[in-house]
């Protein structure tokens, strides 16, 4: 039997660098600039906002240890109670519809036409003003002597509403708001996410007989579940932290009814220096916000392993 | 099944033509291959049969029926796609069963169908399976079975193998041809590969910015193409296209004068030829490497291409004009030989100013 030459087998193994940790405390540096702004800027504050909630002090004197005191005090808080009533109201009144309207716009909007190119200008316009104006210009809208809604009222013949200064139509007239100023965002992301099915999946779709509504339905929203999970999760966080209309426009009333956490937290900390206190109330939100995101994600990973 | 007519279809987009004013009949169970190169508006056509693109004039029908004015679900048609459009998140089964849901055939026809069509292309392993978890090659299959279960009047084939190996590529080629003998459904079939026009197609358009250069069957094409676009684009190597002088030959023949003065006395009638310089069309397999003193023309190998099976010899002639000769795969010659050359003379086509070509009268 004839021999066969065999090469080494060391020669098609890859060389393995001597002195690994080094090369590891090498990789380390092309990650460091970001884990330093990381940790300087979000873990560090995280960290102390946890240790100041958990002291009793002011801007001026001095911190004294006061363990869980100012959680239980925030628990029998009935205006924290309110305040948080209020925003989980605010999130629900604001969330599904940014989410489903931002969805049918984009549905809409997702075409080559001009008319339609300017439509999502239009849209989005919105998104790139301030709070201070959104606010000013919806305050306006609200207004009961000579705003658009009362001028419309009287011309009716109905008596002009006050939106603003009616404990039950005050956090919706808000939610109006908000969605108006944060309709673009939603918008722009479920076009991105329209523009990446590919086009041959409506042609097989219009060849296979379906329907716009089967297409819409099997075809449309299957494509692009992730970005509606994504636009839910990014609206719940944001409007989890209303703070910016309520001040401009109720300053929390009437009777609290528009008060959200972080105005809570801002008047405890800013007006009534107790920086323990708000930094408790800051620590309860945070946590709602990591609850309600991790829902969220666990809901859509789910339904994206079905 | 059913045939197709196009009458006077044409397309623009704004002022770009991209189809002009073109008629063609496809007869009943035709297995019709459209070929060109990318941009002559092949697909362009194939879609515009499916009702994927609106035509700007003309009438499509298929059997009896006018369909240019339907949309594309009620053409009676199946298409699969080059990038397969498989529904990605609906499994293989519900990818076939798609189609028919839509058109309310009962369930047990449709898992019937799908049964019968899996069985056919080997795929019911796959069946609950989603596109992402399948190899290209599988998804070709899902994507000609989604097609089958419909039963159409016509398929619809937009270069569909683009997307496979070598291999499998071969392999599915024949699979094709074996579906069209078992089915009998009239297929068109769109590639710029002349190798599937000539080994699936029952006959050949070849398209060219947006026109028909020619249809027939493959060896019409390859044996006697009416310009010179065909007779360049189909056939590999490409053409030997050499600038000659014409004169009348012994017979009434056309005798042609190559640059290196090599007189070459063709079976072309010189009656019909029209004046002035003409192009000269040799492919390889009719210019053979010779040892023997039968040589029309010598020249010097410049590149020699080892096939196997044929060499191919790129020959340098003494005027500067090239030619590539073949000769035996077990070929002595090497680059910078000097080497002769038979010229089959009688296969040899002429291409006048215009492109048109010119062959030897046929023989029945």
């Amino acid at each position: 039997m004839p021999s066969v030459a065999v090469e080494p087998a060391a020669a098609f193994t890859v060389p393995v660098p001597r002195g690994r940790g080094r090369q590891d405390w090498r990789s380390a540096l092309f990650v460091a600039p970001y884990l330093l702004v990381f940790v300087a800027m979000l873990v560090v504050p995280l960290a102390m906002g946890m240790w100041l909630s958990t002291t009793k002090g002011d801007l001026f004197g001095t911190e004294r240890w006061v363990g869980l005191a100012n959680f239980v005090r925030l628990f029998g808080d009935a205006i924290f109670l309110k305040a948080v009533a209020n925003t989980f109201y605010f999130v629900l009144l604001t969330v599904p519809f940014l989410t489903l309207a931002g969805l049918g716009l984009a549905l809409v909007l997702n075409r080559q036409e001009r008319w339609a190119a300017v439509l999502r200008t239009i849209f989005f316009a919105s998104t790139v003003l301030s709070v201070t104006v959104v606010t000013l210009v919806w305050r306006l809208v609200f207004l009961p002597d000579g705003g658009l809604l009362g001028v419309t009222a009287e011309a009716l013949g109905k008596t002009p509403i006050a939106f603003l200064n009616d404990e039950r139509l005050a956090m919706p007239a808000i939610a109006v708001t908000t969605i108006w100023w944060c309709i673009g965002l939603p918008m722009v992301l479920f076009l991105a996410a329209l523009q990446q099915v590919p086009r041959d999946l409506y042609e097989a779709a219009a060849l296979d007989n379906a329907s716009r509504w089967t297409t819409l339905t099997r075809i449309t929203l299957p494509a692009i579940k992730r970005t509606f999970f994504l636009v839910i999760i990014i609206e719940v966080i944001l409007q989890f932290q209303l703070f910016g209309q309520p001040q401009l426009m109720t300053l929390g009333g009437p009777n609290n009814s528009t008060r959200p956490i972080v105005l809570f937290i801002y008047e405890a900390g800013w007006r009534q220096w107790e920086l323990g206190y708000a930094a408790a109330a800051a620590q309860v939100l945070f946590a709602m916000i990591l609850i309600a995101a991790m829902v969220q994600y666990r809901l859509s990973s789910g339904k994206e392993a079905a | 099944m059913a045939g197709v007519q196009l009458a006077e279809v044409g397309k623009a987009y704004g002022a770009v033509t991209v189809i002009e004013r073109l008629s063609l009949d496809i007869p009943a169970g035709e297995f019709m291959v459209f070929l060109g190169p990318s941009g002559c508006g092949k697909s362009t056509l194939l879609r515009m049969i499916a009702g994927l693109e609106t035509i700007d004039g003309g009438t499509i029908r298929i059997g009896e029926r006018r369909v240019d004015t339907l949309p594309p679900g009620e053409r009676g048609v199946a298409m699969v796609f080059q990038h397969y459009a498989l529904y990605p998140h609906l499994s293989v089964r519900e990818n076939m069963a798609f189609g028919l849901r839509n058109l309310r055939v009962p369930a047990a026809e449709i898992a019937a169908r799908i049964a019968a069509a899996a069985a056919s292309l080997e795929i019911e392993a796959l069946l609950e399976r989603k596109p992402g978890q399948l190899s290209g090659g599988q998804r070709q299959r899902v994507a000609i079975a989604r097609a089958i279960v419909k039963q159409p009047e016509l398929f619809l084939l937009d270069e569909p193998l683009s997307n496979l190996d070598a291999a499998l590529r071969v392999r599915t080629r024949l699979e094709l041809a074996q579906l069209h003998r078992r089915l009998g459904t009239t297929m068109i079939f769109v590639t710029h590969d002349q190798v599937e026009a000539m080994t699936l197609a029952d006959r050949i358009v070849v398209l060219n910015a947006g026109g028909i250069e020619q249809v027939g069957t493959p060896m019409e094409i390859y044996l006697r193409p009416r310009t010179q676009f065909v007779a360049t684009f189909v056939g590999s190597p490409r053409i030997n296209l050499l600038p000659v002088a014409i004169e009348e030959g012994p017979a009434g023949s056309a005798r042609a004068r190559l640059g290196d003065g090599t007189m070459l006395d063709t079976a072309i009638r010189f009656a019909g030829l029209p004046q002035g310089a003409m192009t000269l069309g040799l492919r390889a397999e009719t210019v053979c490497v010779t040892a023997g003193d039968d040589a029309a023309t010598h020249g010097t190998a410049e590149v020699v291409e080892r096939l196997g099976e044929r060499t191919l010899v790129h020959t340098l002639l003494s005027d500067g004009s090239r030619l590539v000769a073949e000769d035996a795969g077990v070929s002595a010659v090497r680059p910078g030989d000097r080497i002769g050359l038979t010229i089959d003379a009688a296969a040899a086509h002429l291409f006048d100013a215009t492109g048109l070509g010119h062959h030897r009268a046929e023989t029945a």
